[in-house]
């Protein structure tokens, strides 16, 4: 077997080895000229002249460009929902992504409300595994808190390689968690190094929005972007913003829809927050003036949540914020339900399935919008549409780079393909596509995934059930080396201070405010005892300081004792005369 | 018989009153003008003025006369675990007259699950008794249920109440969730109310809390510790969502940090009606002080939120003051002595909260943004007195000098120059949290009803002469512009055919919305149509209440025929 010989016969041809002659290799940080020779999907040499076998599969590049393949953060295959279950399975929805150029997919394990977590990963585990056709891992989203989800986040951190766990204020009543909630799941999240996802709506809002638009005898779609304003959004992002800065928690906001969405995520990295933004295919691509179609079955099409914003100006907006890296990585939340499905919501808004295609159109749609507009150059592509999720989700560089020892995962990139989106011609289960008529610029010409080529004029060569599962660690470099040194400074210490020892007022009824710590009232003395013997025996009391989780290794300053906080009873230069004025 | 010399004022103060020469200030202009007074309420304004003999007249020698402030903060006499604030209504209000305030509004505060009129009744009681000036009531909204609302009803339509305040802050005990947020400020919205908001995250400050205490700190500093300045931004940016949707005005007491400060002025670049209340605390002294080694003077600190222990802070609210981003200033002044914040000795979560700030408001606004340049003597007037009677639906009663307005005013000395302590004060506080600060301007004589309350340096209050002065709903300027919001945002629905294709079974609903009879048809929905109900818009019916257009219809044959849904776009 010498060199490629036709199309005829690819499929049986394509083996382990493959190389690239003459490609533009594409990274995020520089483009070069090199050839590529992979062996058993791992890049194993690159550079001019390569020594490899004989026999060996070439693809000549022409000078086009390589780069990693693209990976799709957020999509939902095969959902459930209501005893439904969305249009596009792992088979489906995988070979649309690799059709579109993206060649690695992250998923979300959705438990409903009284399914441990374990249990439902392991469902969707046998799910992907069953029909994914390409590598794909797992986010897996906390629909409840209680004292065994925090067991079952750390299984999952420690056994089964999930390092995302996404929380919702939106959805109240089913999947939404409190405040309190969320502060509790952010300070685990944390300690197990994980990285906190949101869906971003203020869901007590929205309800009370619903009920209203539903009482004005609204019931199409219009009704549900008018009762989620992007206001709702972007309160709900600017609370958990707060939240994860309270607990040192790094955040990423999922389905960045909105500019003041964006701008709230924008601002907040200005103030140093660790904070991530993913705005979605159809954000990025098309508006939600579509609501106001009359064609029900085209405006349910777009129903997602947060909605996509009637403001026509938002998906070159959040292109522009894409482009300048105020947001960073792109998905597709591609969940798609059929048009029969979402008619279960034909006379009341509130009950049509959520979700919007995008997985196969991403890519494309990207390049489009920002590379072909000059908003971004090719690298800063990569780097948003691969390489920084790679990076967040801790797989790189083995995934999201081009690079001796990375998987085979690559996309040869035609910058001057254009096609028409269409739903007849698309690779969904759906009648509809929301990018319907979308005359885009860029696309791949092949897709190579684990070594093996799987898009190549423009035929699809998929197997179903070759994807693996790609387990991540904890503690992502990109995400904690920024948590880990606020984690050391942000030690807080008591004043030292004499004991208060003028009159104190007699109190008579319940204290106007419940503190979590009991025993308040007995004496100062007694009461330190009690707090040190809470920091050094059994008490259930987590030392944020003293806990025993690993920061990925050892650290320099492990054998230093950290100091605990003290009360001085007498200060160097005595007491403070504590009850004399000034 | 004119000003014969301070020994005899007391007894002369009749309810006759001539300002000769001095220079009227009001929010809009400054002029030269005499004013003369007569029952409580300005008469005449102008030049060579005719008034009855034997009138007494206070030479004012060119200088400033501006309408006497008004408090829009306080909490005199607040009951607190069977004990009281120190400051009563008499002390209260003698120490803003002695301020050159001469109206506060006290915050009602009913035990949660109490009822809202029985509170009312008992406050209004209190400061009958005692106020030595006029005085309005805010009242708090502690918990929320149908009796609430028939209380909230009643107190707007007949007790001359138009402002309550909810709290977002305090778990457990005053907090609500932001479902009944929305529904209260839906309800304030539709009979003119203003929603005020103590703005905190309660949540997330009582998980904090537990972690301070936790970690051994339980001085005051951990107040400040436990709630950082985000969680005071964090609740406003919700609250101004929250008002923005159920098109409600929103009115935001105690502004204490920078980020507080800039989302309100964000919401209001954004057009949001949104009012932001700074005290007297955030404008004039930090949060330094939490870390004082005298704990006694660290607790006299504490309040909620709490003061930023970012120093650059008290400049910057008075910019924002001045620039028109935050709109009135009250004191919320709370004074407790050092016995009773030494309840929270061991806990800093027990201590109780509140700082004084009602003597010093005005002359502190003076020396901070005033003598600094950032603002006019207009605006002074404007953010010290005016803009706050505006928001209580009182203007031109109150907050201007005019023909018939009250006969609240001030004459004030810009060259004084004191230093502010507790020895002096007229708090019955031991600590003063200004303490020793020099602050140039003063008030120079303080007129009340009509009568000479301070001259020369003396007070001559009467404890009960106080009226209440109810407020009417609807303030033009808050609700002229809600009005006019309400009117726009009439919402419709889509007149489409109906979707005749196949429908998918479903078993479980999610996300499904309380509204029970949400699949029976449109027409026979309980639809409550916010534009026919019946509230009339502060007075008699005007045009404005006929429905501007058709309620939401389904047309199910619509002209043209049907579209054909289940085909493709």
């Amino acid at each position: 077997m010498s060199g490629y010989q036709g199309k005829k016969n690819i499929p049986k041809i394509t083996s382990d080895r493959l190389l690239i002659k003459g490609a533009k290799i594409v990274n995020d940080d520089q483009s070069f000229l090199a050839d590529i020779y992979m062996e058993d999907g791992v890049i194993k040499q690159i550079g001019d002249n390569l020594i490899v076998p004989g026999g060996v599969k070439i693809i000549e590049a022409h000078g086009r460009m390589v780069m990693p393949g693209g990976i799709d953060v957020h999509t939902r295959f095969q959902m459930p929902d209501r005893g439904m279950v969305a249009a596009d399975d792992f088979y489906q929805g995988t070979r649309a992504a690799l059709a579109g150029g993206t060649t690695m997919i992250i998923d979300h394990v959705v438990p409903e409300p009284g399914v441990s977590l374990v249990t439902a990963f392991k469902q969707w585990r046998e799910w992907a595994d069953s029909k994914s056709c390409c590598d794909y891992s797992l986010h897996v989203d906390i629909t409840e808190w209680n004292n065994s989800t925090q067991e079952e986040m750390e299984t999952l951190v420690k056994d089964h390689g999930v390092n995302s766990f996404l929380v919702y204020l939106a959805y109240k009543d089913v999947f939404q968690l409190s405040d309190s909630q969320i502060y509790e799941v952010f300070s685990v999240v944390r300690d197990l190094g994980a990285i906190a996802q949101v869906h971003a709506e203020n869901g007590d809002i929205v309800a009370e929005e619903q009920k209203r638009i539903l009482e004005l005898g609204i019931a199409g779609p219009e009704g549900h972007v008018l009762s989620r304003p992007e206001e709702v959004e972007a309160e709900a992002v600017n609370r958990s913003v707060t939240i994860a800065n309270q607990t040192n928690c790094p955040l990423y906001i999922t389905k960045v829809m909105s500019k003041s969405a964006a701008d709230v995520i924008a601002l907040a990295r200005k103030k140093g927050a660790v904070v991530y933004g993913e705005p979605i295919s159809a954000s990025l691509g098309t508006d939600g003036t579509h609501y106001w179609s009359k064609n029900w079955a085209k405006a349910a099409a777009f129903v997602t949540s947060p909605p996509l914003s009637p403001d026509p100006t938002t998906p070159d907006y959040l292109n522009s914020l894409l482009s300048c890296g105020d947001l960073q990585v792109t998905g597709s939340a591609h969940c798609t339900f059929h048009t029969s499905q979402r008619a279960v919501g034909k006379d009341n808004f509130t009950m049509i399935p959520e979700g919007t295609n995008g997985t196969e159109e991403r890519m494309s749609l990207v390049w489009d919008k920002c590379v072909v507009t000059g908003k971004m150059d090719e690298n800063q592509f990569v780097a948003v549409t691969s390489t920084n999720a790679a990076k967040i989700f801790n797989l790189y560089p083995r995934k999201g780079r081009i690079d001796v020892g990375s998987d085979a995962d690559l996309v040869l990139w035609d910058p001057d393909l254009t096609k028409i989106i269409s739903a007849k011609s698309h690779n969904l289960a759906v009648e509809y596509n929301i990018f319907e008529g979308t005359e885009v610029r860029g696309g791949p010409l092949v897709v190579i995934s684990q070594g093996k080529i799987v898009l190549e004029e423009g035929t699809l060569h998929t197997t179903e059930g070759c994807g693996r599962y790609v387990s991540r660690k904890p503690f992502s470099d990109h995400v904690y080396k920024r948590i880990k040194a606020r984690s050391r400074l942000t030690e807080l210490r008591g004043v030292p201070r004499g004991q208060y020892d003028g009159p104190v007022c007699e109190v008579t009824v319940t204290p106007k405010v419940m503190s979590t710590v009991s025993s308040m009232k007995t004496s100062p003395a007694k009461q330190q005892q009690q707090q040190q013997q809470q920091q050094y025996t059994h008490q259930p009391v987590r030392n944020l300081h003293q806990s025993g989780f690993s920061l990925s290794g050892a650290q320099i300053d492990d054998n230093v004792p950290r100091r605990t906080t003290q009360r001085i009873v007498a200060p160097p230069g005595g007491k403070a005369n504590i009850t004399s004025l000034g | 018989m004119s000003y014969q010399g301070k020994k005899n004022i007391p007894k002369i103060t009749s309810d006759r009153l001539l300002i000769k020469g001095g220079r009227i200030v009001n929010d809009d202009q400054s002029f030269h003008a005499d004013i003369y007074m007569e029952d409580g309420l300005i008469k005449q304004i102008g030049d060579n003025l005719i008034v009855p003999g034997g009138v007494k007249t206070i030479e004012a020698n060119g200088k400033m006369v501006i309408p006497g402030g008004i408090d829009i903060h306080t909490h005199f006499q607040m009951p607190y675990r069977g004990t009281t604030t120190v400051d009563d209504f008499a002390q209260g209000s003698k120490a803003a007259l002695a301020g050159g305030t001469t109206m506060i509004v006290d915050h009602v505060i009913p035990e949660p699950g109490s009822s809202l009129l029985e509170a009312y009744d008992q406050w209004r009681q209190w400061a009958d008794e005692k106020a030595c000036c006029d005085y309005s009531l805010h009242v708090d909204v502690t918990h929320w249920d149908d009796s609430v609302k028939q209380e909230l009803d009643n107190l707007i339509k007949e007790k001359g109440v138009n402002s309550f305040q909810v709290y977002m802050a305090y778990k457990d005990y005053y907090q609500m969730s932001n479902s009944e947020l929305y529904e209260v400020f839906t309800f304030l919205a539709e009979r003119g109310g203003i929603a005020q908001i103590h703005a905190e995250n309660g949540e997330i400050i009582a998980k904090e809390q537990g972690r301070m205490l936790q970690m051994g700190i339980t001085g005051p500093e951990g107040h400040v510790l436990s709630r950082p300045e985000e969680l005071e931004a964090e609740a406003v940016f919700r609250a101004v969502t929250i008002a923005s949707q159920t098109n409600c005005p929103l009115y935001v007491t105690r502004v204490m940090s920078k980020s507080a400060a800039d989302i309100i002025s964000q919401a209001r670049k954004k057009g949001n009606v949104v009012f932001g209340e700074p005290i007297t605390a955030s404008l004039g002294t930090d949060g330094t002080h939490y870390w004082s080694k005298n704990w006694a003077k660290a607790a006299s600190f504490v309040t909620s939120p709490p003061l930023s222990p970012d120093p650059t802070t008290p400049d910057y609210l008075n910019t924002l003051l001045a620039s028109g981003d935050l709109s009135v200033t009250g004191s919320a002044h709370c004074t407790f002595s050092v016995a009773q914040k030494a309840i929270g000795k061991d806990d800093f979560t027990q201590i109780p909260e509140g700082v004084n700030g009602v003597e010093e408001r005005m002359v502190l606004i003076w020396d901070k943004a005033v003598t600094t340049g950032k603002m006019d003597e207009n605006v002074f007037v404007a953010v010290t007195s005016t803009n706050a009677a505006k928001i209580l639906n009182l203007y031109p009663r109150k907050g201007r000098i005019a023909v018939g307005s009250d006969a609240d005013l001030v004459i004030w000395d810009t060259d004084a120059v004191r230093t502010i302590t507790a020895k002096t004060h007229n708090s019955a506080a031991e600590y003063n949290v200004f303490e020793g600060m020099e602050l140039r301007g003063a008030p120079l004589v303080v007129i009340c009803q009509g009568k000479i309350v301070l001259e020369d340096g003396n007070l001559h209050a009467t404890s009960g002469v106080g009226r209440f002065i109810p407020c009417s709903p609807f303030p033009d300027f808050a609700y002229k512009r809600i009005k006019a919001r309400k009117q726009l945002a009439v919402l419709r629905a889509v007149p489409r055919g109906m979707y005749d294709g196949p429908v998918s079974e479903f078993s479980m609903s999610r996300g499904g919305t309380p509204s029970a009879s949400a699949r029976t048809s449109p027409t026979k929905q309980p639809v409550r149509n916010l534009h026919q109900s019946g509230f009339s818009l502060a007075g008699p019916p005007t045009p404005e209440d006929v429905p501007i257009r058709p309620p939401g219809r389904r047309i199910v044959v619509p002209p043209g025929g049907r579209s054909n849904i289940t085909s493709l776009s």
